[in-house]
Parts: structure tokens; sequence; C-alpha cells
């Protein structure tokens, strides 16, 4: 290869580069300079100072919609871990229709999240859902998984794990097909208990993994829009108000767009210090 | 003993992941009288409520729509990334690291402090109700890049050099040298891109109003949420069907390059 200066790379990179000034750098900034200022898109921008934020720390909203966010968090991720892990830990043994099993827990990763909810919509109905009805023909009482304020929550990171599975099965399938067999082997040798095998030659090999399952948990539950949007528009009584359906409905029904953005930033904030908390935890625990 | 135990979870897992999609698709060929009481199978079947959904919104359209933008995404990721990819892995230059950090930042950084000031600048560009709103702003994928860049860097420098010896430039050792042997890659690429696409709802719904223009899952969650359904659930169920069909329909038949595209990502929507 030639040593001199070649404009081809600069060339091959250029539509990046234009596309992250244009839809990165520039809103990151435009973000920032935005949370000063008041405006809603028609009229003349206005300087607010710290009026943005001095708001967010008032607004009962911004604090709900993070308390919903931390319930959905501390249900989601340990289910979803739970259930994934263990159908997983099924699947990676010598067994017939497998590929059956895992397509069939697989379909709901593909399928649009506004079918699922939809879907699991109807079936959490207060009267004519499934689930009300197969408990009622059992004599149980009823419950309003999307009516009442501490249930409705939970109903939405069930649908969420259910959702999921599938994805968090194959990468834990993978992590496990790392481990040679010959490490249960002798495991099994020594005699060491299904348990101990588990918690000193499966879970380690799954670290990485697992990590991979708990940030992308958390950033999905942060992300959380079209479940609330269409299950419950946010209620009951805001006891599912996630943190984008909040800046959504502030820029784009109450048209204030400092104010969105300002959440935006903070919630973005918070977002990038739990996973660096995360990455820490988890990496601390390898050792 | 332990391996009936394996096959009853299973099955009983299988069960509850296919279940609610056969409900869903038998409610939305049941009367709405009989919706209530609905578990498994309905006494009469009746294809009215697609019929009355094919009245109210232009369903077909909105299909159209979706399969255009993706299709236009997927195109325009699988072109640029491979660019992108290439430049980084098998070029020196200065600032290649800069690029490649920049590309690091870009993926961690959440879309919720991007979100107000992008549709700001689709308003200032007047591409709001346009086409290119759903296409421009997505035709880079950082994670796309970083794909063909490992993909890239297992290719031997020697067909490189052979087609720059024949005259080859970039472009062409690209997409005509490189591309046959990089399939696998493309096609990842080509699955987890359009998929996302086809799935993306919060922004469509923040750029697109018209209704010709919406993509189907925009169509069907306001026909949803808004009053147009009129509540009938059969209705709303139907929709939610026809937006389902095309992918299950594809999942049947390529469900082996599916699950390998998203195992070898690990990305999700």
């Amino acid at each position: 290869m030639k040593n001199g200066f070649s404009i081809k790379p600069y060339l091959l990179i250029a539509p990046y580069l234009l596309f992250f000034l244009v839809f990165v750098l520039f809103p990151v900034g435009f973000s920032f300079y935005l949370t000063f200022h008041k405006w809603n898109i028609i009229s003349p921008m206005e300087y607010s100072g710290l009026d943005n934020y001095a708001r967010m720390f008032n607004d009962r909203l911004f604090w709900q919609s993070l308390r919903n966010t931390v319930w959905f968090l501390a249900i989601h991720i340990p289910l979803q871990i739970v259930v994934s892990l263990g159908l997983a830990v099924l699947l990676n043994s010598n067994i017939w229709f497998k590929n059956f099993f895992r397509a069939s827990f697989f379909l709901p990763v593909i399928i649009s999240g506004v079918v699922v909810t939809i879907m699991w919509q109807q079936l959490y109905g207060f009267h004519s859902g499934v689930f009300n009805q197969i408990l009622s023909n059992m004599g149980i009482s009823r419950i309003g998984w999307l009516t009442d304020t501490t249930m409705a929550m939970p109903s939405i990171a069930i649908m969420a794990t259910w959702k999921n599975v599938g994805l968090y099965i194959i990468l834990f399938l993978v992590g496990l097909q790392t481990v040679p067999a010959s490490y249960y082997e002798a495991a099994d040798i020594e005699g060491a208990s299904a348990w101990q095998k588990f918690w000193h030659i499966t879970l380690p090999a799954i670290n990485p993994t697992l990590f991979m399952v708990i940030v992308f948990s958390t950033i999905g539950g942060f992300s959380l829009f079209i479940e609330p949007y269409v299950m419950t528009g946010g209620g009951p009584l805001n006891s599912t108000l996630s943190s984008v359906l909040y800046i959504y409905k502030q820029a784009f029904e109450f048209f204030h767009m400092g104010y969105a953005a300002t959440l935006g930033f903070i919630f973005a904030l918070i977002i990038l210090t739990v996973v660096i908390i995360q990455k820490r935890f988890i990496e601390t625990k390898d050792e | 003993m332990r391996k009936s135990f394996t096959y009853i979870v299973l099955i009983v897992g299988t069960i509850s992941f296919i279940y609610p999609f056969f409900w869903m698709i038998m409610a939305s060929v049941t009367p709405e009288k009989e919706l209530i009481h609905l578990i498994f199978w309905p006494e009469s079947f009746t294809l009215g409520n697609y019929t009355k959904m094919f009245e109210k919104i232009p369903i077909g359209r909105s299909l159209l729509n979706s399969v255009f933008v993706s299709s236009m995404v997927t195109f325009g990721v699988i072109v640029f990334s491979a660019m992108v990819g290439y430049a980084l892995a098998k070029i020196k230059f200065a600032g290649r690291d800069l690029i490649f950090y920049v590309i690091i930042f870009t993926m961690t950084l959440p879309f919720q402090i991007t979100l107000i000031p992008n549709y700001i600048t689709i308003v200032k560009l007047g591409w709001v109700d346009q086409y290119t709103a759903l296409i421009i702003p997505f035709l880079i994928n950082n994670f796309a890049i970083l794909l063909f860049r490992q993909s890239f860097m297992s290719v031997p420098q020697a067909l490189i050099d052979a087609g720059r010896i024949d005259g080859c430039g970039e472009l062409r050792i690209i997409f005509q040298v490189l591309f046959p042997i990089i399939i696998p890659t493309i096609v990842t690429v080509g699955i987890i891109t359009f998929m996302s696409t086809w799935n993306e709802v919060l922004w469509p719904l923040i750029v697109i109003r018209e209704e010709q223009l919406m993509t189907m899952p925009q169509l069907v969650t306001l026909f949803s949420v808004g009053g147009r359904s009129e509540n009938q659930l059969g209705v709303k169920l139907a929709s939610a069907v026809l937006l389902a069909l095309p992918i299950i329909i594809t999942f049947i038949f390529f469900q082996k390059y599916f699950i390998q595209s998203m195992a070898s990502s690990g990305i999700k929507e």
C-alpha cells in the first residue's frame, strides 16, 4: 500500500460524518440549549434560565414516572433472568423438538410491540379477559390487571418479559454452550450437587450474558412507550406513566419543547449512570 | 423422571407463548357478542371485523408504506454501513480511531436525548408528512457498521490487492469483490434493520400525521387508541392480526436466519 495521503477513506465515511453531525452531535448540543429555554415551536424561543430544571424537581409526575420505571425494573429484571435462564438450561439438554420449542419462544420477539400490547390488553380485560375468566371459573376473585394502580405496572412488566424471553434464551444458550462437557464430568466425579455445578461452572460462563440481559432490560424499562400508550394511556392515576410517555405528552400534547428536552436530557443521564453502575457491580463480582 | 419434568415445563411454556396468538386470531373472526366468553373456540365465525376495518382505515396503503420505508432503510443501511465498515477495517487513515470512538459513543447514547431536537430538525427541514422523515434519519446504523467492520477484518488482504491490480475502485471492491463472501453478515444486518424499522412506532407517530402516509404499526396503534374502532374489540384485533401476519409467515419460512441473526447481534427491536 502507498503511504501517501488518500482522500478515499474520507469519501467512504463522508455520509456517516454528515449523519453524525445532523442527527447526533447537533441534537445533543441543541437539546442542552433547549433545557434553558421555553418554546412551543411556533412562537419565538424564550430564555428561561434554570426554570425547566426547577420545575422538574417540583414536578410530581416526573418523580412518579421515575418511580414507575424503578417498580417496573424491580419486577421485570429478576423475572426476565429466571424465566429465560431456566428455559435455556432446559433447552441445553439432549431433547426432542428443540428447534420447535426455541422457535415458539422466539415468536413474540419478532412481533411488533403494538400487536403484543393489543393482544395482552384483551387477555388482561377485567370482565371478558381470559385470565379473569379462568380465575373466576376456579372461584378466585377477578384481578384488576390494568385497572388497579398497584397491579398495572407489574402487568406490563409480565408482558414485557414474555415478549423478550425468546431472545434471552438464545443468548443464554450461546453462553451455556461455551462450557466444555468435561467440566461437568469432573464435577460429577467429585460428587458435586446440581446446585454447586450451576453456581461454580454455569454461572461464571454466562456472566457476560447476564450483564447484557440486565443492561438491555434496564434500557428497555426506560424506553417503555407503546405498552402504556396503548394499554392504559399512562393510567390508572398515572401508575403506568413511563419516562418516554411523559416526554411524549409534554412535547406533543402540551408543546412544552424546552421542558420535554430537559426531561429527555435528565432521563438520558440517569440511564447512562445506572448502566455504568451495573457494569461496575458485575465486573467486581467477576473477580 | 428428570426428562419428563423438562418436557412438561417446555410444553407448558410453548402453550403460553403460542396461545395468545391463537386467541387473537380466533377473536378476530368471532362476532362481537360472543367475544366476552371466548377462551378457545367461537360458536360462530364471521369476517365482519375485517370488512369493517377495511372500510375505516387505509390498511392496505399502510402496508405498502411500511414495505417501502423498511426496504429503503434496509438498502441504505447495508450500503452506507458497508462503506464505513470497510474503511475502518481495511484502510489506514488519520482519525480512524476517532471515528471508531464516535460510533461507540453514538451507540451508547440514549435516544431520549435526541428525540425532541430531531423532531425539530425534521420540522425545520419541512419533512413532516414525508417519507424522507421516516427514511433519512435511519440510514446510518452504528451497530451495522460494527458488524461489517468485523466481517471485513477477516477478509484476506490478497483479495483486495488483486481487485486493485484489476483496476477496481474502492466501491467496486466492496460491492463486487467482497460482498459475495460476506453474505451472512449482509443477511444479519438486513433482517435486523428491516424488523426494527418495520416495528418502529414512536418516531412515525411524531413525524407523520397524514393518514395515507402512515406506517402499518402506526395506523394500527392510532386505530386502537383512537375512537374510530368504536371500542369494538374484534375490529381492533383484526387490524393487529393483519399487522402480525406478514412477520409470522416470514418467520415460519426463515426462522433459522432470524434466530441466527439475533443471536449473533444480541440486540433487540
